[in-house]
């Protein structure tokens, strides 16, 4: 599709997407990049993707303690309180 | 300072709660260890980096005034352990990479899609595609360059702001949104390729 020289075009838009999410862009910028997205057939899904990835990331929970591992930091603690209790110059 | 989501947890394990201090690991450890592991050479190394930055904060912990969230201290601390170790262990950091985010090839001479992306973000909610997309995502970080992995993980998967972000890895604003940028639009690119679109 034609554009005036001051219009986005899609390989700018998408390196912009970060900015806009994190309310980055001037005012200015802001315009011009939702004006794109008004505009434009294919970037709208390429920032529906962006946010759809960083909501499955906040889903993505590295695995979780197995229980020998929190036996170990449970005892990890108890040695620490031990000795706050026991020592007042803290624990060394 | 927004309000410290660990505030309570915190509370607890200074009053003696060991529950709490396995609930704070539990709910770290891994990001941790993930984290730990881009820095230094072997698991067995990231594993005590991240037993050793435990000791740091119980040692630390009467002290901790709440001046930063618990979270940015607690990462704070990894990363200085990681260095630290990194250092003994002689591991240079990967130079990160300056490419644009979408291949250039997609786009047509006047910068506009020429393969466009294959719609599917509407499909990210059903419940088993994005456990089985939120498990490759977790893959695809360490492949990521130290410090986008870095900055997305701590932003997306723990949930940190930008703020935290910058705190924890020294970083301006500025910086921490380049690798953000980055880090997230392969990550994207990661689970457009597992939905069968263009590579």
């Amino acid at each position: 599709m034609p554009r005036s020289g001051r219009d986005l075009v899609c390989r700018q838009a998408v390196e912009l997407v970060t900015d806009y999410l994190e309310g980055a862009l001037t005012n200015a910028q802001r315009r011009r990049f939702e004006k794109h997205l008004s505009d434009c057939p294919n970037c709208p899904e390429y920032l529906a993707q962006m946010r759809a990835v960083i909501a499955l990331a906040g889903t993505a929970m590295p695995a979780d303690l197995t229980p020998q591992m929190r036996r170990e930091f449970i005892n990890l603690y108890r040695r620490w309180r031990a000795d706050v209790v026991h020592d007042d110059h803290g624990w060394h | 300072m927004t309000e410290d989501p660990d505030s309570l947890l915190v509370c607890r394990l200074r009053a003696g709660d060991e529950e709490a201090f396995a609930n704070l690991v539990s709910k770290y450890r891994g990001t941790m260890l993930s984290m730990a592991l881009g820095r230094v050479p072997s698991r067995a190394v990231a594993e005590e980096v991240v037993q050793d930055a435990w000791v740091g904060v119980l040692r630390g912990i009467e002290v901790f005034e709440g001046r930063s969230s618990f979270r940015t201290w607690l990462f704070r601390i990894l990363i200085n352990r990681a260095i630290s170790a990194a250092t003994r262990e002689r591991r240079t950091v990967p130079v990160e990479d300056m490419r644009p985010v979408v291949d250039a090839s997609r786009f047509d001479a006047a910068g506009n899609w020429q393969m466009p992306p294959e719609p599917w973000a509407d499909q990210a909610d059903d419940r088993l595609t994005a456990a089985k997309m939120a498990a490759r995502i977790l893959t695809a970080l360490d492949e990521l360059p130290l410090q986008q992995k870095e900055v997305v993980t701590l932003r997306d998967v723990q949930g940190l702001s930008s703020a935290e972000v910058c705190a924890v890895l020294g970083l301006s604003q500025a910086n921490q949104r380049v690798l953000l940028h980055r880090g997230r639009s392969k990550l994207r690119q990661v689970i457009e390729s597992e939905f069968g679109g263009a590579k």
